[in-house]
């Protein structure tokens, strides 16, 4: 599976983005938010970018007041997720032009359409940002 | 570029935005969003509201959901939004009922219709979001629904339509493997795709099928290899590289697949040393990327059939990964060298210290890889050290989950390399201790068998030491509080087979121990049970050598009170003991053997004690026993689950006649047989008790079998199956473990005093500073140890060998191994011709894709997008490095390795010689500065104030 879910939440543990790979109800899915964020968000710049929550890893980076937040299998390269996040945000900045949290707010629909053709059934799919940004800018011209 | 899509929302979503981004508490975010749903249920009903309107409403829905509320009220918009024609609100409503709803609920068959509708769209967009939803919304029922048109999209003119086909082929895989078993060879051909991307995409599923079935796809060895060759030529377009790396995610996949291809199978890894020394030679040891393509490396090379060359590189970079200050490298370093020393245990050594600096780092995810590794590298010669210190972080977690991780490897680890059963009994007292509620019952079971059978050796003194020892460490540890119920039962066990075997307790002293238990834990029936019975063997023994036992009068209201427990099991058990207590010595002998625990018990499976009696009884006219699966007019109800199920179904009404009522069990008289009495006395003799339970269901068959047998001699065909096979834990299977424990004598105890007697001269001896470094060295020198006792295994059948010679015997193995694997290295390097990308044996004529697929797009959009495209890529050439001036990981060290472009190095020059950080920001950022102001002006005309002063993501990054 790879990518059990990519989180962004702020510094507050306000969730701004959620998207789960595999289905959790929204009991589960509450319980799972609050118990990674507070674990993640209370740890320093120096540690590691990488915490283990149960049977499975969160790896994590912080923008300004955004935390990304990407669990995954056991067995991924915790690096290679690390830089995931890093294209997410390069292609979100290429798009928005220096991204912020409210343009993520603002347009909730367009991250998710930008994550959408980088991850499928949880493995990263595609990595090159033009390509990956091509369907979100032919629909801004259609509409 | 700015926002694209501009400000379209209405007043009223940017308000609620707002509004949410300003929360300062859950509380207030919760009210915002539940005054939201009353407005959206409101809005959402009314009629004829506009299609964008109606989008908005979804994306609102999202954030209700999103923020942990319902919004179920709405999931039928959402539904509704994918008949949609305008592609962004088609896609809008896909992207809706995807978060929404799972693959299961009932709302998706309406959407299976649309789904199929617009998978054979003309706009291959549509056709897109259609695959993106499949992925998400298919179950296996519907799968049939969309399969035939899926497969034909692979053969799509669009790349990206393929891609996704791909994806959606995988997830049906994922789904349900049979229902595309015929369809695997699709993810073959598409391998050899002319699109690098849905290439990429395939060594997705491709992944997954060769970690099922590793044999089936040895012949795509070479191709993998090509592909890695070329892409780590940068034979791909440009677009795909990322940080100056060439297509790294691309890369590390294929590595992946590699490692599981080329595991334990020489041929294959020899077609891939050379394309991993050339990785390793050409990584890029500066970036983040880089090193997650060298790790990704190192653990292909680990997997790997060993290559000397290889596997030095990797220690190499793992070594550097060690010696990084970043914490991120560290723990891959420590993930690394765990995968190299099951190559060669030597490695650990060289970095004994960096890895007990990782051990005692305050970072705990460190802490944990670090404790994982140890775990990995544990051997009798450092186990004592290594179990000692995972049991103090244990007592130091309160993360149940991990608790019960390290425990069950504490309880592995000590099983496995025990030096002494001393130890082996106070180390699992501290795991009990400690996480005893968290142990399998398992470990518990094991730790009685272990103190009962002895360690398998014929030393029966050693034996009866260690059950004096064990009864010795418990009595002291009753006194502790909170005892948790797995542990206080293998107490209460101990206790009553061996507390007064060595006559250094007296019976009515450990029979009061057990009543302070069973009183302080009045709720733990389990425990309780465990006490009574432990009481009725110690009065059993004291019987049975001739002494009177006079029972305490908290013994007495304990047997009083339990004779009027809820729990029938407790009541027999206190009626077994008072009929047990009225028994002469002879009788009490039979029933409760001393030390009886080990034998094995004899069941004698055709019940032929009952045959005098089923004689009897047939000479007064009963009818003979007939077995249930011959009786007429009856079902087959040979084994349990059937039985059950008649029984379940004998709610309805019954059409078949009823059987004739079986005569109802006589009265079983025990002065009959005399072997009887003792299984009627106890039904679950103790000695099974505390051992695998399926010996119970034998014994009571006895009785049971009687109330239906009138046979001449009983016929038990029907009968056996009912209650499964009798089965017996073979004593070979549960000592083999504890014989391999005895192997290592207390030589380890010796060295252990000895260690620490020099650490107390260290104290003495030496300043603060020096004391610390000593100890480490000393905890270094206990972890890794002499090197000469690395090889000593459990396995070995001599623990005297001479230090040194396992060693000496094990490395020139490996080396041999090693060099043996060099010639076919040699030989197949020039014997693979490198092919062409993508030209694996496919017809397709092999064209290296050189036009970027984005222009040509933007070539079909006519003539106003035209402009764009050049102002895009020529704005995308000065922000990639300005992104990587603000990346943060990127060490200031990069910039003396000359490895970055020279614009790079003036930023960070620029950077030392301003103090001021947003100077260069503002400098550099010219463009996207002003873009940040305006947006933060738009923000601030519709009345959004941003939460944080400093709004932009990349800019907090340079303070």
């Amino acid at each position: 599976m790879g990518i059990r879910f990519v989180l962004l939440v702020n510094k507050q543990g306000q969730t701004r983005l959620a998207q789960y790979y595999e289905y959790l109800t929204l009991e589960e899915r509450r319980a799972l938010e609050g118990e990674i964020v507070r674990k993640c968000l209370a740890r320093t710049e120096q540690q590691c970018s990488f915490v283990e929550h149960r049977n499975y890893k969160i790896v994590y980076r912080r923008y300004a007041s955004l935390f990304f937040l990407v669990g995954v299998d056991n067995d991924e390269n915790e690096l290679a997720i690390l830089e995931f996040i890093h294209l997410l945000v390069e292609t979100m900045d290429r798009h928005f032009g220096n991204v912020c949290e409210l343009d993520i707010m603002f347009h909730l629909e367009k991250a998710h359409f930008m994550l959408e053709e980088m991850v499928m059934n949880g493995c990263v799919i595609e990595t090159n940002k033009t390509i990956i940004l091509t369907p979100i800018h032919l629909m801004d011209r259609a509409s | 570029m700015g926002s694209q899509g501009g400000w379209g929302q209405s007043k009223e979503f940017l308000d609620l935005v707002k509004s949410i981004g300003e929360a300062r508490s859950k509380a207030e975010e919760d009210r915002i969003i539940l005054r939201e749903i009353d407005t959206l249920k409101r809005r959402i009903a009314e009629p004829d509201v506009p299609r964008r309107k109606m989008k908005e409403y979804l994306i609102r829905l999202v954030y209700v959901e999103m923020l942990g509320h319902d919004a179920s009220f709405g999931y039928i918009h959402a539904v509704k939004m994918t008949h949609d024609d305008s592609l962004l609100l088609k896609r809008t409503g896909y992207l809706a009922v995807t978060l929404f709803l799972n693959e299961d609920h009932d709302l998706i068959i309406l959407i299976v219709n649309t789904i199929q509708k617009d998978l054979r769209s003309d706009n291959y967009l549509i056709v897109c979001a259609a695959l993106t939803a499949v992925c998400k919304l298919i179950n296996e029922e519907t799968i049939p629904a969309v399969l035939p048109q899926v497969v034909e999209l692979l053969g799509h003119s669009k790349e990206a339509v393929r891609k996704k086909a791909v994806l959606a082929l995988h997830r049906f895989y994922q789904r349900a493997p049979n229902s595309v078993s015929h369809l695997i060879s699709n993810f073959r051909k598409r391998l050899c795709d002319n699109d690098p991307g849905v290439m990429g995409a395939t060594l997705c599923p491709l992944f997954d099928l060769i970690k099922e079935d590793i044999n089936s796809y040895k012949d795509l060895v070479v191709s993998f290899v090509s592909i890695l060759k070329q892409v780590a030529e940068r034979r791909l377009p440009k677009t795909y590289d990322y940080h100056q790396m060439p297509a790294p995610f691309i890369q590390i996949k294929l590595l992946k697949i590699l490692a599981l291809l080329g595991s334990g199978d020489k041929q294959a890894s020899g077609h891939m040393y050379t394309i991993l020394g050339d990785i390793f030679r050409k990584s890029e040891p500066s970036s983040n990327i880089g090193n997650a393509v060298l790790y990704e490396c190192i653990c292909c090379v680990s997997s790997i059939f060993p290559n000397p060359k290889l596997l030095e590189a990797a220690v190499e970079a793992t070594s550097r990964f060690l010696k990084s200050d970043s914490h991120n490298l560290k723990y891959m370093g420590i993930d690394a060298l765990g995968r190299l020393i099951k190559i060669n245990p030597d490695i650990a050594e060289e970095h004994q210290l960096a890895v007990i600096d990782c051990l005692e780092d305050p970072d705990d995810t460190l802490k944990r890889k670090t404790f994982e590794l140890l775990y990995k590298m544990t051997k009798s010669s450092n186990v004592e050290v290594i179990v000692d210190r995972m049991i103090d972080y244990m007592r130091s977690i309160n993360d149940n989950h991990y608790k019960t991780e390290i425990a069950s490897r504490c309880v592995e680890l000590a099983e496995q390399f025990a030096p002494s059963n001393q130890w082996f009994i106070q180390t699992m007292n501290k795991v009990f201790e400690h996480a005893g509620d968290l142990v399998n019952v398992r470990v518990a079971h094991n730790l009685m068998r272990l103190i009962a059978e002895g360690f398998g050796e014929d030393d029966e003194g050693a034996d009866s030491q260690l059950r004096s020892s064990a009864v010795d460490s418990y009595l002291c540890i009753l006194g502790e509080p909170k005892l948790p119920s797995v542990f206080l039962q293998v107490i209460c066990w101990v206790l009553g087979e061996y507390g007064t075997t060595d006559g250094k307790y007296s019976a009515s002293y450990i029979i009061g121990k057990l009543c302070d238990v069973a009183e302080a834990h009045s709720t733990d029936d389990t425990v309780k049970a465990y006490t009574i019975s432990a009481i009725m063997k110690i009065c059993a023994f004291e019987i049975a050598v001739g002494r009177k036992v006079e029972l305490l009068p908290e013994c007495q209201s304990l047997i009083d009170e339990l004779s009027a427990s809820h729990s029938t099991d407790l009541q027999q058990r206190a009626y077994e003991l008072q009929a047990l207590l009225g028994l002469d010595s002879q009788a009490v002998e039979s029933v409760m053997p001393s030390d009886a625990s080990c034998e094995d018990i004899e069941i004698d499976k055709n019940l032929s004690f009952l045959d005098s009696f089923v004689n009897q009884s047939m000479e007064k006219g009963a009818r003979p026993y007939i077995p249930e699966n011959e009786r007429s007019g009856m079902f087959n109800i040979g084994n349990f689950r059937s039985q059950y199920q008649h029984e379940a179904s004998s709610h309805s009404l019954r059409f078949e006649a009823y059987e004739l009522p079986k005569p109802s069990p006589p009265p079983t008289i025990p002065q009959v047989v005399l072997p009887l009495p003792t299984t009627d006395l106890v039904p679950v003799p103790e000695q099974t008790y505390p051992r695998e339970t399926h010996h119970a269901p034998n014994l009571p068959s006895a009785t049971d079998a009687s109330s239906v047998d009138f046979g001449v001699k009983l016929r038990l065909e029907g009968v056996q199956r009912k209650w499964g096979r009798p089965t017996y834990s073979s004593p070979s299977a549960s000592s083999s473990s504890s014989t391999q424990k005895t192997a290592n004598g207390a030589t380890h105890l010796d060295g252990r005093t000895v260690s620490s007697q020099t650490r107390d001269n260290f104290y003495d001896s030496r300043k603060q500073q020096a004391e610390v470094s000593a100890e480490k060295q000393k905890l270094a020198a206990s972890l890794f140890g002499a090197s000469t006792a690395k090889s000593e295994k459990r396995q070995l059948p001599t623990h005297k060998t001479p230090k040194g010679v396992p060693t000496t015997a094990e490395k020139p193995a490996v080396k041999g191994a090693i060099s043996s694997s060099e010639p076919p290295k040699e030989k197949t390097v020039p014997s693979s011709p490198p092919p062409d990308l993508l030209d694996l044996g496919e017809p397709t004529p092999a064209s290296t894709p050189s036009i970027d697929p984005f222009k040509q797009l933007e070539g079909l959009l006519g003539p106003t997008s035209a402009p764009s495209a050049i102002d895009h890529s020529s704005a995308a050439g000065p922000k990639t490095p300005d992104l990587m001036a603000l990346y943060t990981d990127t060490p200031p060290a990069a910039v003396s390795s000359g490895s970055l472009n020279p614009e790079l190095a003036d930023i960070y020059t620029v950077n030392k010689n301003s103090h001021g950080t947003t100077n260069v920001a503002a400098m550099n950022k010219g463009q996207n500065r002003q873009d940040s102001l305006q947006k933060d002006a738009t923000a601030r005309q519709v009345g959004v104030t941003p939460t944080e002063n400093n709004p932009s993501l990349f800019r907090d990054l340079l303070g």
